[in-house]
């Protein structure tokens, strides 16, 4: 079937600033809000939707509902007492956030972490990514079917292979969701033994059941109705808007910090990064898709070859007040699930600089949100739905 | 025996039958789904969770009917009774034996095809009442989607009518009975005309991957938005009411109905409904939905050509076949 017209015409960029008053006052413009109580907005997002009929004519999206104060915490709390906080934020990828905060940390303090270390790092993030994303394929099929059809049971399938994933970090961490398993210098947790045989049975029974989800979902024919050409975020709409991550690569452009900018120790292996051009939902997909086979290759990689050697630059921190940092400043960046997932912080804060004075958290998710406006008028409520669920927000990581 | 007196018996026979079934067909969709999706389904009430259907009902008689305060307080009350009460006049005519049938009418799937197709006015009467901006849209769509999927429906509905020469459901049976299953005989018209009508009829009672008018990943629940307690019951079992009556209009209308070898007819036109039942449930939960306009431009573009076609075809082969009939 060939491109409905409202959807070509969505191809063009649309003007988020357009001014309402161009239409007529009689005319049937309905303002809908899409959230923030709402099934697949996911958590508190809401979507003010000028409606003509059901085309959308102009966006206003809405954040802060999940406001925490995070940052703000940070100016209080200690460095040490950060960590577990940070899970909270992207809470479907914590490992992400511990590292990102660890690593501005350890720059601002200039704490060389060992090689050990820095391998299960990558190796935790890696098994993240494929937790993340598994999650983000159940919460998208069920975006598009709906929690009473066919995307609920590709959510189904999606949990209980992130459960795999889950069970293999409650073994190193004792922790299923909110590990507290990164130091400042170092990691907490040593991998035990027998772990790297569970990760193996985990990683294998993931990628037996992918094809499974390919042919449940990817490859159908209805969804590929629902997502070509749908919520086209092409590369320099990404580049404007400051979006990272699986968008910003679907739209064509081949930035991923993992390879561009290595952390951990990425600069010792090879990242094959995965791209699309087409920049429509079902790019987005696609490359997410490559993102899991990609870190299973890369735990494979990883979990055989951990390198012997201390896991912490010094023995584990007791205190609250053991770091301090007078001055400073510092800004580190991971690859996370969404994007780059940065931190920036300023040294010297209080309880005699062992509080940051100032973190600033860039999340990739808001940068992501921003592009709402510009691409979903010209789509119907329901491409809006499949829009939101494809750029993949957390708004845990959204509001902070 | 009166006439009115065999009627009400009937009504009252139908009308129990077919409640008692769809409120047991919730369990089996719910355990037929659970085991799908590698879960148990109702584990609790009764031995495998039989009993969950009851405890469903005294859950929702318990809850309060809520009436937004704006809304159109009789049309909000008098949608849900209605959408039961037209699903379960459909059944009337629905025969599920030599005898067993409440009303053997002669123009049975006219009658059947027009109780269908008011469903969409009751659905619509809930939609608007609501007051409700997500209620409305779910009630546009569903309007829009009714109107379309009634001309599929019928086209495909109208194959059998031709291939049996009657507009009777027990005498397209009779002639199922002797020509053979319209399925399978003659080749062509009679299976096209069930691929056909399957998803026009699905179209009609809203379901997956044509429920777009409830899709609650976009429209929270649709029409049923505002609805709590038993209004909400009552549309929820007007859903599955439908859907029961449509397997069994299409085993009645494509596969032979109470035909079958070994064991009385009323068994083997409950094993085909429940059959095509357990199919149609099959598709809900391992398909996404389409959007709206899609639904559209596939009933006007390939259905209604195609429907027109079958109708066609099937006239031509009765005319050759029974040279001129």
């Amino acid at each position: 079937m060939e491109m409905i017209p409202h959807v070509a015409k969505a191809r063009r960029r649309a003007n988020p600033y357009l001014d309402l008053g161009s239409y007529d006052p009689e005319a049937d413009l309905m303002v809908l809000n899409l959230g923030p109580q709402h099934p697949s907005t996911h958590g508190v997002f809401r979507l003010k939707l000028y409606l003509d009929g059901e085309i959308i004519v102009k966006v206003v999206p809405f954040v802060g509902y999940l406001h925490r104060g995070v940052e703000k915490l940070c100016e209080k709390l200690t460095m040490v007492q950060l960590i577990p906080i940070f899970d909270k934020n992207d809470y479907v990828s914590p490992m992400m956030n511990e590292q990102s905060l660890v690593m501005a940390f350890e720059a601002l303090l200039g704490i060389e972490v060992p090689r050990r270390a820095r391998y299960v790092r990558t190796l935790l993030a890696e098994l993240q990514r494929i937790a993340s994303h598994l999650l983000w394929l159940g919460a998208f099929a069920m975006d598009l079917g709906g929690a009473l059809g066919g995307g609920s049971t590709l959510f189904m399938y999606c949990f209980r292979e992130r459960e795999l994933i889950l069970d293999v970090f409650e073994d190193l961490t004792g922790c299923r969701f909110h590990y507290n398993t990164h130091m400042i210098g170092g990691n907490r947790h040593d991998v035990p033994a027998g772990w790297a045989t569970k990760v193996h049975a985990a990683i294998n029974a993931i990628e037996t059941r992918l094809p499974e989800y390919e042919t449940f979902l990817i490859t159908n024919d209805i969804y590929i109705e629902r997502t070509r050409g749908v919520g086209v975020v092409d590369g320099q709409l990404s580049m404007d808007l400051g979006i990272t991550g699986p968008v910003l690569r679907a739209g064509g452009v081949d930035h991923d910090l993992r390879r561009d900018a290595p952390y951990h120790c990425y600069d010792e292996i090879e990242v094959r990064v995965a791209t699309a051009t087409a920049g429509d939902c079902e790019a987005r997909a696609a490359v997410r898709m490559a993102e899991i086979r990609e870190s299973i290759r890369l735990v494979r990689e990883l979990i055989d070859n951990i390198p012997e050697g201390p896991l912490g630059a010094r023995k584990p921190i007791k205190t609250p007040l053991a770091e301090k940092a007078t001055q400073g400043h510092a800004y580190a960046a991971v690859e996370s699930p969404r994007g780059e997932l940065g931190i920036y912080v300023i040294g010297g804060g209080d309880n005699k600089g062992a509080s940051p004075y100032r973190l600033k958290i860039r999340a990739p998710s808001l940068h992501v949100l921003g592009c709402l406006p510009y691409i979903l008028p010209g789509h119907s409520v329901s491409d809006a739905v499949a829009v939101l669920g494809s750029v993949d927000p957390i708004m845990g990581e959204v509001d902070r | 025996m009166n006439p009115w007196l065999r009627g009400l018996i009937y009504a009252v026979v139908v009308t129990n039958v077919f409640l008692t079934i769809t409120a047991w067909s919730i369990w089996f969709e719910r355990k037929f789904s659970g085991r799908m999706q590698s879960r148990l389904g109702p584990t609790f009430y009764g031995p495998m969770g039989l009993l969950q259907p009851v405890v469903d009902g005294i859950k929702l008689i318990q809850k309060e009917f809520l009436i937004p305060i704006n809304a159109d307080r009789l049309l909000f009350v008098i949608a849900p009774p209605l959408t039961v009460v037209l699903a379960l006049g459909t059944a009337a005519v629905v025969p599920f034996g030599a005898d067993i049938i409440a009303a053997d009418l002669d123009i049975g799937v006219l009658y059947l095809l027009a109780l269908g197709s008011l469903t969409i006015i009751p659905v619509w009467m809930s939609g608007w009442s609501s007051n409700n901006k997500y209620a409305m849209l779910g009630a546009m769509r569903a309007v829009a989607q009714g109107v379309s999927y009634e001309i599929p429906l019928v086209l495909a509905s109208l194959v059998p009518v031709i291939l049996a020469g009657s507009m009777s459901l027990s005498d397209i049976v009779r002639f199922q009975i002797k020509h053979g299953w319209f399925a399978f005989w003659p080749p062509g018209p009679g299976f096209f005309a069930f691929l056909f009508f399957l998803p026009a009829s699905l179209a009609e009672a809203n379901r997956i991957p044509f429920d777009i008018p409830e899709a609650e990943s976009e429209l929270i629940a649709g029409v049923s938005t505002e609805y709590t307690g038993m209004g909400f019951g009552l549309l929820y079992l007007a859903e599955y009411l439908h859907t029961l009556v449509i397997s069994a209009v299409a085993s009645v209308l494509f596969f032979g109905g109470w035909d079958g070898p070994f064991a009385p007819g009323l068994h083997w036109m409950v094993l085909k409904t429940l059959g095509l039942f357990a199919g149609i449930f099959w598709v809900r939960w391992s398909l996404v939905r389409f959007r709206s306009d899609q639904l559209m431009s596939i009933c006007w573009r390939y259905l209604v050509p195609g429907g027109l076609i079958l109708v066609m075809s099937a006239g031509l082969w009765v005319h050759f076949h029974r040279g001129g009939g």
